[in-house]
């Protein structure tokens, strides 16, 4: 789908580093979420076989997706459940506008679900005049704002309680305090009566269990309780792939999934939704659809370089560990995931490289995505396997496609280096004062407009080394 | 033992010291060193930047500068990093290079890993009366899995006081092209790890690689923050010769 930012990667990052009061919510939660991985991780002991097992379980599921979503379909069809397929945004949207309109329904309530973001429901269903409530506090307030969100997990990383508190009081024209109880409680008086009024409830899927045909949810509001209860038609969102096996592979994700996403050693509530009620069942909605997105994951199974992003169990531990998130928060990164797992499935999800293949390039390559990942997905390879499909399609600039071709020429020849270094060493002297380049030209502009650049050595070392191995006890061997 | 030096294109044109430093401690350790003067670069830039093919032209050249070398070592986990990750992916099924490829990457090692695992020592009868503060680079400590190697060396200094860098494992922004190419974002983290490195008050900050105690460096200069940035080769060599003084 051809979907283009509204302004250029550079751009987008550089409003966000000069958001200084987004960049301090951002790294001030960022650290809590970090701290709290890193104890809840130690705590249980064996966490890197935890990270195995978790990764062996999604790697055998995404192997064999279209024997488990079978498994999964037949088994949410035998509890009267109605499945659909969408293989793209437009069909998942199209899919939820017919069911609300078979209902008649004039009000949906939703539980966080990153994959309605990803088809943009909501805006879908405001055009037909179908009100639409975030009932997920991070949701509900940047609902408020008319902003995306953020980060996967804490979706209003970026908003600090007072402007929070400002927002809120605009709508509601009391004059609540920034206090954490004040404002829940504001939100639950809110919540509490759509809870009540709307005619469908919307939740996502952390997991469906393939052999029960269950729907998993992590939440710590009980508001994905309520909206998957209350309603009396539930539709849940699942991306194609997140699927798990069976009931007992679950404890892996109970153990996993919480502690990266939050540190918790459990979210509040974990919820095993087994379709609609049933007879004798004392709660849960009448009816229960779930819509499973493709919208390009079909196209990743089978492409031995990205197969494995499709492991991803969305829980943010990627994002609260990135030097560069951490600085530029989640909307620079111009779609719906940021984060390196954004750079990484941004561009395979748009199948678009043109608009997005720049993406891969906001990162600095320090691999702590990869070390913090609980699945094990090698982030920052599929960072550089991506900058290697940009410059083969000849997406990168001609002038750096030119410079590397000159530079590879030059290295790969020790006659040519020890010449072409020599060369820029002579020049350098008009440029430097006591070692270092204040201020570069052209191309150094970027290093020197924050640091100081040291210039090369008069002597380089291998102009050094006859004197140097003749003094060696060792006597070092000229070559 | 014979080891040869990878000194890194870096360190070649910008930090010769450190090459210096590397090899005089190596000597002192019984390591015979030489210098194969055929090496340019590991190929990183390029391979970081989406250029295989022409990271893979350089990477021959390494490949045959150090064909007849028993031990390869290198002050920089990043290269060493490089050749131990990438090297056996750039050359997977090239039957002319692929065994020459995995016997390359065998046979390298970085710096303080190759003192502390290979040679075999942490004591180097050392002494500096300084504080030190130590950066683990992200390549380092996460491709080489160098974590304990140079501190237990730094530890083994006799004099030296060596403080924790606050949020030490966080990146400081160089990336190689990242610090140009996105360098908004890269001048943002430099700063903070400045901010952390001056909070220590150490007077010396090392670590293993010169991309980053360049940047860092570069920042803290920038900054006109009194702070010596020297390679753990420069701290050990300068600290047994003050040990060989005393
Ligand atoms: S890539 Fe890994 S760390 Fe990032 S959101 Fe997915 S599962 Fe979590």
């Amino acid at each position: 789908m051809s979907v283009k930012p509204a302004l250029p990667l550079k751009e987008r990052m550089k409003h966000a580093i000069a958001d200084e009061t987004l960049i301090a919510a951002v790294k001030k939660t960022t650290d809590r979420l970090e701290g709290g991985k890193l104890s809840s991780s130690e705590a249980l002991g064996n966490w890197e076989e935890w990270r195995k097992q978790g990764s062996r379980i999604r790697s055998h599921v995404v192997e064999h997706l279209d024997y488990y979503l079978g498994q999964l379909i037949e088994n949410v069809k035998k509890r009267g459940g109605h499945v659909h397929i969408a293989d793209s945004a437009k069909e998942a949207v199209d899919i939820f506008l017919r069911i609300t309109r078979e209902k008649n329904a004039k009000s949906v309530i939703k539980s966080k679900s990153m994959v309605s973001e990803e088809v943009h429901v909501n805006k879908a269903l405001e055009d037909i005049g179908v009100e639409v409530i975030e009932s997920d506090l991070g949701e509900y307030i940047i609902q408020l704002f008319g902003e995306a969100p953020s980060h996967i997990i804490v979706p209003a990383i970026h908003k600090n309680r007072y402007q929070i508190k400002d927002k809120f009081n605009e709508i509601s024209g009391e004059n609540l305090t920034e206090d954490t109880p004040t404002l829940t409680a504001f939100a639950r008086r809110q919540l509490r009566k759509a809870f009540l009024q709307a005619d469908i409830g919307v939740s996502g899927c952390n997991f469906a269990i393939a052999e029960t045909g269950s729907i998993v949810m992590f939440t710590n509001e009980g508001n994905g309780r309520m909206v998957t209860t209350l309603p009396p038609v539930h539709v849940a969102f699942m991306g194609m792939e997140r699927l798990i096996p069976s009931f007992e592979d679950l404890e892996t994700f109970v153990n996993l999934l919480p502690r990266s996403a939050t540190g918790q050693k459990i979210t509040t509530y974990v919820s095993v939704i087994n379709g609609a009620r049933q007879e004798g069942d004392l709660d849960g909605a009448q009816e229960f659809h779930l819509i499973i997105v493709d919208n390009g994951r079909s196209k990743i199974l089978g492409d031995e370089e990205f197969q494995e992003v499709l492991n991803c169990i969305r829980c943010g531990a990627c994002l609260n560990v990135c030097p560069v998130y951490r600085h530029i928060g989640g909307h620079a990164y111009g779609d719906v995931y940021p984060g390196p797992i954004g750079a990484v499935l941004t561009p395979l999800l748009r199948d678009d490289m043109e608009t997005w293949g720049d993406l891969p390039y906001a990162s600095s390559l320090c691999g702590a995505c990869t070390e913090a990942c609980p699945v094990r997905i090698p982030l920052h390879d599929m960072l550089v396997r991506h900058r290697a499909r940009y410059v083969k399609l000849g997406l990168a600039p001609k002038w750096e496609q030119m410079a590397f071709k000159a530079w590879s020429k030059t290295f790969a020849r020790p006659g040519r280096y020890k010449l072409s270094m020599k060369a820029a060493r002579l020049m350098v002297p008009f440029m430097a004062r006591d070692g270092f380049i204040e201020k570069g030209p052209l191309n150094m502009m970027g290093w020197t407009h924050a640091r100081h650049f040291p210039s090369p050595a008069k002597q380089s070392f291998r102009e050094q080394w006859s004197k140097l191995s003749g003094e060696l006890k060792g006597g070092g061997d000229h070559e | 033992m014979k080891a040869s030096l990878f000194i890194t294109c870096l360190a070649d044109s910008f930090y010769p010291n450190v090459g210096e430093s590397t090899v005089r401690l190596l000597d002192r350790l019984g390591v015979q060193v030489d210098f194969p003067e055929g090496q340019t670069c590991c190929g990183q830039p390029a391979f970081n930047s989406g250029y295989r093919d022409e990271a893979k032209e350089v990477a021959k050249t390494m490949i045959e500068a150090f064909e007849q070398s028993e031990y390869v070592v290198g002050p920089s986990g990043s290269c060493v990093g490089m050749i131990h990750e990438y090297y056996p992916l750039l050359f997977e099924g090239d039957r002319k290079w692929e065994d020459r490829a995995l016997k390359f990457v065998k046979k390298s090692y970085e710096l303080t890993q190759f003192i502390v695992n290979v040679v075999g020592k942490t004591y180097l009868g050392a002494r500096l009366d300084k504080t030190v503060t130590y950066h683990p680079s992200c390549h380092a400590m996460r491709m080489m899995g160098i974590k304990h190697e140079p501190l237990e060396l730094l530890k083994n200094v006799q004099g030296l006081q060596l403080v924790d860098l606050p949020f030490a494992e966080d990146c400081c922004g160089f990336g190689g092209t990242f610090a140009v190419k996105m360098h908004e974002v890269s001048a943002a983290m430099v700063a903070e790890k400045a901010q952390h490195v001056l909070e220590t008050k150490a007077e010396i900050l090392c670590g293993t690689d010169m991309g980053c105690l360049m940047n860092i460096g570069g920042r803290l200069r920038y900054e006109g923050a009194p702070v010596r940035v020297m390679h753990v080769a420069e701290v050990l060599w300068e600290g047994v010769r003050e040990g060989v003084k005393a």
